[in-house]
């Protein structure tokens, strides 16, 4: 009955919770202090904000597929440069920082599953452990980015041809790899090579950068309680992202550091 | 937690979470190996089905889309589908021009 207020509004209130739809004239229905006004329920929040996080992923699906994309093309351009590029790169320690990676996500997936059934100690636990191991991540690319910066592999004006121009006087690659010397122009674009290389991981290490800062926080906050009464959503969303960087790192490795190996 | 306030969605356990852990690491071990064997051009093509095989994994289970509500699922295939039309149609149009040292 449309023309009466009082039971349209009770309508309306019973929507918030089932049990109380007997109470349709109280004003202000009990529900958890989370559950923001403009939602129906927590599950009816809980579920918008997850879209609107997968939403924010997919724009930076389309962030680094660009970056991707131009990876290709390049590597299909000047090809021999960009293989004698990629044996640069030191397969364990990829390797390694996959692992880490990977680890990293297990135990952020084991973090949302603390907060979800209410276990602050192991919520605490797992986001230190996943601090731990992105810091970790972050220390290796250290060891590699300064590898790259003594045999001046980073664009700019000190980068050296040497290694590519005349592999032998890089025994350690040369070994491995067996190198036959590039023509000087193609030797020029392994700098395309490294600016990629240094553009994708770069970006993706801000990604853990700003993960690892707002991991500080919620260890901070789950310390004090939060996130294990309920109110899972900010680590269910910060999941997402945290998984979301380790499937760039995946592609990465495969990129940058594998298929280039033999050729 | 109590009638009301109580989640709906399904929580995935950690015995999922180790399984999928362990299926990571053997992939991971399967690419690296695979990189050392001389395939020629199976060697990009099977390093990225298994990054691909390890990002479905990711996604279905650490990300919980596999347990997600239908509007999620159509939401993440469709940003990939999009991603997929984006990037082969851009490698389509460079691989088809005559420019020579393709």
């Amino acid at each position: 009955m449309p023309d009466s207020p009082a039971i349209a509004h009770g309508a309306e209130r019973s929507v918030y919770n089932a049990d109380n739809a007997d109470n349709a004239d109280n004003l202000h229905v009990e529900h958890p202090p989370y559950l923001r006004h403009h939602f129906n329920s927590t599950e009816q929040q809980a579920d918008t904000s997850s879209f609107a996080m997968w939403l924010f992923l997919l724009t930076e699906v389309m962030f680094f597929g660009g970056l991707f994309t131009a990876y290709l093309i390049y590597r299909n351009w000047y090809y021999p440069a960009f293989v004698a590029g990629s044996h640069q790169l030191n397969v364990i320690w990829g390797t390694t920082n996959t692992v880490v990676l990977i680890l990293s996500s297990f135990t952020m997936a084991m973090g949302v599953w603390c907060a979800e059934t209410g276990r602050r100690k192991g919520l605490v636990l797992s986001l230190s452990l996943t601090f731990i191991l992105g810091l970790a991540f972050l220390g290796i690319k250290t060891i590699e980015y300064h590898e790259k910066w003594e045999k001046h592999h980073v664009p700019g004006f000190h980068y050296s041809l040497s290694s590519f121009t005349e592999p032998q006087s890089d025994p350690a690659i040369y070994a491995e790899y067996h190198d036959k010397p590039l023509a000087p122009d193609m030797a020029r674009h392994t700098e395309l090579y490294f600016s990629l290389y240094f553009a994708m991981t770069g970006m993706h290490a801000l990604h853990m950068i700003i993960g690892i800062g707002i991991l500080g926080f919620m260890i901070f906050r789950a310390r004090a309680g939060a996130y294990t009464s309920g109110h899972v959503t900010f680590v269910e969303n910060f999941g997402l992202y945290w998984h979301f960087v380790d499937i760039v790192w995946i592609y990465l490795f495969a990129l940058l550091y594998l298929i280039s190996r033999h050729q | 937690m109590s009638g009301q306030n109580e989640h709906a969605h399904h929580i995935v356990g950690p015995g999922v979470y180790v399984v999928i852990l362990f299926c990571l690491l053997i992939g991971t071990g399967l690419t690296v190996w695979a990189s050392f064997l001389e395939l020629g051009p199976w060697n990009p093509i099977i390093a990225l089905a298994i990054a691909t095989g390890k990002a479905m994994l990711v996604v279905l289970f650490f990300m919980h889309v596999k347990y997600s509500t239908k509007l999620t699922k159509l939401t993440v295939f469709a940003g990939i589908f999009m991603f997929l039309v984006l990037i082969s149609m851009t490698l389509a149009d460079y691989m088809s021009r005559a420019w020579g040292s393709w």
